[in-house]
């Protein structure tokens, strides 16, 4: 019955049929003998279940069922087992533990197993995979594993996956008596930044009995060190302008409708708000396309802010241009019901918006040095939309009524310019960036009422910073105020650098009062 | 006599004043005389309530003082407000002795739970009051001036100038959010037993306050009118309409804008120490900027460049939102921004604006 059971399933490969009849009997066997035989006819089986089988045996997770002998996979599930078909992977529902025993292995099978799968992958014909199996061994040397390192490295024409495992071989060669050999190891490892070199090369430092090596140890140390503090120079850099750019995205809008109109929006946050919500809203609706709905958010969140932006101009701002202080007031109480209006209709509580799965994850540079891919595209979408903004404002005939109109109001009417549609127009544009910046911080904070108050400072920060009226100004002052905020955290602490950075731009604008960047020529007066 | 002369011309200043001496015999009377069952009696809830828009009047008065007549919108008027008051909330906490929670005679409750040794040096003296008064004018006063000096001397003026004095309050909140500041992190200090030996819970006290804060407020109302009337003050209404012909003209625009930015940061100290043992507790809170910018539409409401207009409408406003709060909590917000909107739009010269042009007309 046994033997049915197995041929049904394995019908396909009657070759392997005597064997496989042959394993299942050395596993059922007590001796450890027999299953390490076992083991080492699996490793030559080219069973397609060989490797999960291997894997459960490892892991103490291969039974058999008492009443037929037939091999499972299990799985803890409350109490009881889940179980599948060792040989064909069918799922086989859960039973209770009194029907299935457990086949015990011990260290010298573990060891054995884990050398044959080490083994498979190594000589798997996906580089990649290959390159994880040796990325893997670096975090745990297994002296054990040479010999398949070496066979392999004969063959091996990857690259990146070479290198790996002539680390790897080089690290167990500092162990070696001979000090030739450790002085030529050292000099091998000391390009590389794993954790586990340095390591061996901190006891090689402290406990070796040859100064020689000692000292190369030392000097090997030194070099890697350095080599760490540049990836951590560079990863701090990397936070720094991602958090750069999230600044630039929530202040270019406001570089437009400040910088270019002269408009104090202090509604501006609420509109990044809107921006988020309008994220929350589409994915509400998408729950199935959570990754296209974030796409789908940005033109969304555009027209959204865009609309709210243009209404705010028609019935307020425009009857208030001239008088800035009381744009600002007015602008004020707009925010607040623009929030008050979102706590009603959404209720007070932070709402959080689903990353999609294309923006979760991170790329790794090296062992020390990985990029996640959130902030990354964070990065990327600040600086396209800087571009498109940009080729707006010098390639379009809006853009160039709107810099006519900045510039010569009167002269511009004259020309034919409507000037109150290029208002409108000019502040939707800007409300509407600030609604693509809400998308994009929905990825990154939680999205509730008080969102946009939190970037209001900040975000005018960045223009004032960057020299008003200049949006090229506000790209470069508000990376920098990012790059400069992140170095000044690890000493500092998150807020002590965050006033320290407001000190430094009120002494900024004490010694420069249009900015960065000041505007030159006759548009500077004002 | 001198109050005449300064009230001489001020019709609104001459019934504001009035106003206040009727509700400052009323209300101790309403509150102490009346007894309890007489739907005429204030209850102490209410005479606290009421000082403390009084403190707000006062407050109202320092911002109209920059606003309305020198035209710097200062968004960071809350900070010296806040800054008084923490001023006062320190002589209040050494007050409490041995009476917290603790027990510690030498530190405040909440420097024994941050494991504090030794009280910080800038805590010393503050067990005395006149050392807290000082520094309740001192304390706003040199940072306004500090201020003042290095913003007004490289001539940054107005949205710039709103947006630093908004960056000032903003980054005082998260100085003093930090517990690392030794005055009470995200708390703040409360807890307050006794002012000047008066129990603060007592009734008599809340009067003397409520009376204080009334008598702060009329010499408030005075010592502006007067620098309002004075050369400095038509110097600095001329500088709010014109600052660059002020200058050529050769009138030193940088230094009377520093008078009067100092004291008017100065009176702010004064009200917010005024304000603290009338509420009770002074957290950071007091220092975000969306303090500051409310208090500036009280004024915008109430009518700019009048002083008594800031009064009014730090009180309307004020009671408004008591109002509001309690009964529609859901609507203030709504109502708070229509009135920035609205009196932006329609009420260029606040409700003050509306009664003297029906004036002018019958």
């Amino acid at each position: 019955m046994l033997l049915s059971s197995f041929s049904a399933a394995l019908h396909t490969a009657s070759a392997d049929e005597g064997r496989l009849e042959q394993i299942q009997n050395l596993l059922l066997s007590k001796s450890f003998n027999d299953k390490s035989q076992a083991v080492s006819l699996l490793a030559e089986s080219t069973h397609s279940q060989s490797t999960v089988i291997l894997e459960a045996l490892m892991e103490g997770e291969l039974y058999y069922r008492k009443s037929d002998k037939q091999f499972l996979l299990t799985k803890k599930h409350d109490g009881d087992y889940l179980i599948h078909d060792a040989l064909t992977g069918e799922d086989l529902g859960s039973v209770k533990k009194r029907t299935i025993k457990k086949i015990g292995t011990n260290n010298a099978i573990r060891k054995q197993i884990r050398a044959v799968l080490a083994s498979r992958e190594l000589n798997n014909p996906d580089a990649d995979i290959r390159y994880q199996a040796v990325s893997e061994m670096l975090g745990s040397p297994d002296v054990g594993l040479i010999p398949q390192l070496e066979k392999r490295l004969a063959v091996e024409d990857n690259k990146k996956v070479r290198q790996h495992i002539e680390l790897l071989l080089a690290i167990s060669q500092l162990d070696t008596e001979n000090k030739d050999d450790r002085l030529l190891a050292i000099e091998t490892v000391s390009g590389s930044i794993e954790p586990v070199v340095r390591s061996k090369l901190v006891s090689i430092q402290a406990s070796d009995p040859d100064a020689d090596v000692r000292k190369a140890a030392k000097d090997a140390l030194n070099s890697i060190s350095v080599r760490l503090q540049f990836f951590s120079f560079l990863e701090t850099l990397f936070f720094g302008l991602s958090l750069g750019s999230v600044l630039v995205l929530a202040a270019i809008g406001l570089a437009i409708t400040f910088g270019v109109m002269g408009v104090i929006n202090m509604a501006h946050g609420e509109l990044i708000m809107l921006g988020a919500y309008t994220t929350y809203v589409i994915q509400q609706a998408l729950p199935n396309m959570i990754g296209v709905s974030v796409l789908l958010a940005i033109p969304a969140a555009f027209i959204v802010a865009g609309l709210t932006g243009i209404v705010i101009e028609r019935t307020v701002i425009r009857h208030l241009y001239g008088r800035p202080l009381e744009t600002l007031l007015a602008t004020f109480g707009i925010s607040l019901i623009l929030q008050q209006a979102v706590r009603s209709i959404f209720s007070p509580l932070n709402r959080s918006v689903i990353t999609p799965d294309w923006m979760s994850g991170s790329l790794e540079i090296n062992s020390v040095l990985s990029l996640t891919y959130n902030r990354l595209y964070i990065i990327l979408f600040c600086l396209l939309v800087f571009l498109v903004l940009n080729m707006v404002l010098k390639k379009t005939s809006l853009g160039l009524q709107v810099r006519a109109v900045t510039q010569n109001r009167a002269m511009a009417r004259a020309m034919g310019v409507r000037s109150a549609w290029v208002d409108a127009m000019t502040f939707g544009l800007g409300s509407g960036i600030a609604g693509v910046a809400g998308v994009a911080l929905s990825q990154l904070t939680n999205v509730g009422p008080n969102l946009g108050q939190s970037y209001i400072v900040d975000s005018f920060m960045v223009v004032v910073f960057g020299g008003v009226g200049n949006l090229a100004g506000t790209l470069v002052s508000g990376l920098s105020l990012g790059v400069i905020n992140q170095y000044l955290e690890p000493w500092a602490g998150a807020v002590l650098a965050k006033i320290l950075i407001l000190i430094f731009i009120i002494l900024f604008i004490q010694k420069r009062p249009r900015g960065l960047f000041p505007q030159k020529g006759r548009s500077a007066e004002g | 006599m001198f109050m005449m002369k300064i009230l001489k011309d001020d019709r609104g200043g001459q019934v504001m004043m009035g106003l206040l001496l009727v509700v400052m015999i009323a209300v101790p009377v309403l509150n102490l005389v009346v007894p309890e069952s007489s739907f005429l009696h204030l209850s102490t809830y209410s005479v606290t309530l009421l000082g403390k828009y009084l403190t707000y009047a006062l407050l109202a008065i320092s911002v109209d003082l920059v606003w309305g007549y020198l035209g710097i919108l200062s968004l960071g008027h809350g900070a010296f407000f806040a800054l008084g008051g923490y001023a006062m909330g320190m002589y209040l906490m050494r007050q409490i002795g041995d009476r917290g929670v603790y027990g510690n005679p030498e530190l405040p409750d909440f420097m024994v739970f941050l494991d504090y040794t030794e009280l910080p040096w800038f805590w010393q003296g503050f067990d005395m009051f006149w050392f807290a008064a000082i520094m309740i004018v001192l304390v706003p006063g040199v940072l306004a001036f500090v201020f003042g000096w290095l913003a007004f001397r490289s001539r940054v003026t107005g949205v710039y100038l709103s947006i630093i004095t908004q960056a000032l309050t903003y980054a005082l909140m998260l100085a003093f959010f930090r517990n690392e500041m030794g005055f009470g992190g995200n708390n703040g200090l409360t807890d307050f037993k006794e002012l000047l030996g008066f129990d603060l819970t007592a009734d008599s006290t809340r009067i003397a306050l409520f009376i204080a804060s009334a008598l702060a407020l009329a010499l408030g109302y005075l010592a502006s009118r007067a620098i309002v009337k004075s050369k400095l003050g038509r110097v600095a209404v001329a500088i709010r309409d014109a600052e660059d012909r002020t200058r050529f003209i050769g009138y030193r625009v940088e230094h009377v804008k520093l008078a009067i930015f100092t004291f008017s940061a100065a009176l702010a100290g004064i009200a917010g120490a005024l304000y603290v043992p009338q509420v009770g507790i002074i957290n950071p809170g007091e220092f975000s900027p969306l303090n500051s910018i409310e208090l500036v539409i009280w004024v915008a409401v109430g009518g700019r460049g009048t002083l008594y207009g800031a009064v009014a409408g730090a009180v309307l406003v004020n009671y408004a939102k008591t109002y509001f709060t309690g009964a529609f909590p859901e609507i203030w917000l709504f109502a708070l921004g229509a009135l920035f909107v609205l009196s932006t739009l329609y009420l260029p010269k606040g409700l003050v604006g509306i009664l003297n042009r029906r004036r002018a007309l019958s």
